[in-house]
């Protein structure tokens, strides 16, 4: 029972993060925690077999394809805040508060505090006498699971399977099109700009500075825009900088200088 | 051991789950919700399991497993689909069957 006090009201915790927060890795990682925990319970309650396959299955198998899928669809795409449905969420914990107080109060009451335990059951290994379930009584419900999954397996081949209807690029036909570009619409030639590493922050996180002094988009990764990790560059830093690098001007004369202009 | 404890425990984490799924917007997330609701049953399955001394508990928490392995495989595979003509994972978007 210690095990349980200690695991419980952090999985609640983590439960209530996970749906809280607004990023859906912090989700997933939050489930995991919730995941092992509950694998944990299960060691505590007799049952090895169901420990082993809740941490190899549903953290190692399940949670990786649910992370796999998040790469896949991009980090950007967190949920927005906005409420569609007016007072959708007040009535949702409401609900929500109200439902799990009648199942735990209800269900917790109705549960007998007599424990037979498992001793006798798992008397010859929780291994063996679950086996001996599968492949005895339930077994017609195992043969069962072994269509499931191949229907399951079928399926997401179908659905995520795409035909190419186009052939595919080449380098030629990305030159070519490279050059269309330039002659339609006067678009760069050239590479795209190299961010501002090393001008002021040792990070590609920050656009290259023009030499007005306004930033180049297109010199960071767009994916580093769409998580809104990108780094603010103003126009008064080139002189910041260069005063910083003017071996004359005295340091603390610095940010009058920048901010003077 | 008290199961009284365990199975509110289990009610608490099911009925998170189903706020989750309600309030949530973005697909992946609304399913890891579904996810906890499952594993808040596996919970309660596994506990009665001790409680009544009959491992049959334990062998539907197993087939629960099985079940969720191959719902979550089709179902994200679905988001993927879903992602790639409409380029969003939120639920709200897809209300096309709804016109």
């Amino acid at each position: 029972m210690i095990l349980f006090w200690l695991l419980a009201p952090l999985m609640v915790l983590a439960a209530i993060g996970m749906v809280v927060v607004r990023k859906a890795v912090h989700s997933a990682l939050l489930l995991a925690f919730v995941m092992v925990s509950l694998a944990a319970l299960y060691a505590g309650l007799d049952a090895p077999f169901l420990f082993a396959v809740q941490i190899i299955v549903y953290t190692g198998a399940i949670l990786m394809l649910f992370l796999f899928v998040l790469m896949l669809v991009g980090v950007d795409a967190s949920d927005s805040v906005v409420e569609t449905i007016k007072g959708q969420r007040l009535m949702a914990v409401v609900l929500g508060l109200l439902f799990g107080g009648l199942l735990s109060i209800g269900v917790a009451q109705a549960v007998s505090a007599t424990v037979v335990g498992l001793d006798e059951a798992n008397g010859e290994g929780n291994v063996p006498a679950l086996a001996q379930l599968l492949f005895g009584r339930y077994v017609f419900a195992f043969e069962l699971t072994s269509a499931l999954l191949i229907t399951a397996a079928l399926g997401a081949m179908v659905l995520a399977h795409t035909e190419r209807v186009a052939p595919k690029a080449t380098q030629r036909d990305l030159a070519q099109a490279r050059m269309r570009d330039y002659a339609e619409h006067g678009a760069h030639l050239g590479p795209l700009p190299t961010p501002g590493v090393y001008a002021r922050h040792n990070a590609v996180d920050t656009p290259a500075l023009l030499p007005d002094g306004s930033t180049a988009e297109a010199s960071v990764s767009r994916s580093l825009r769409a998580r809104g990790n990108v780094r603010r560059a103003h126009a008064g830093d080139v002189d910041k900088t260069a005063a910083a690098l003017d071996p004359e001007a005295p340091a603390a004369d610095l940010s009058e200088r920048g901010s003077g202009r | 051991m008290n199961p009284g404890a365990y199975i509110t425990l289990s009610a608490l984490l099911f009925s998170i789950g189903a706020v989750g799924v309600l309030v949530r917007r973005n697909a992946i997330v609304v399913f890891m919700s579904v996810e906890l609701m499952l594993n808040a049953c596996n919970l309660a399955l596994v506990t009665f399991a001790k409680q009544t001394g009959d491992l049959s508990g334990q062998v539907a928490a197993f087939f629960v497993m099985v079940v969720a392995a191959a719902e979550v495989v089709v179902g994200l595979a679905i988001i993927m689909s879903i992602f790639r003509t409409r380029r969003s994972a939120s639920v709200d978007d897809a209300s096309l069957l709804k016109y």
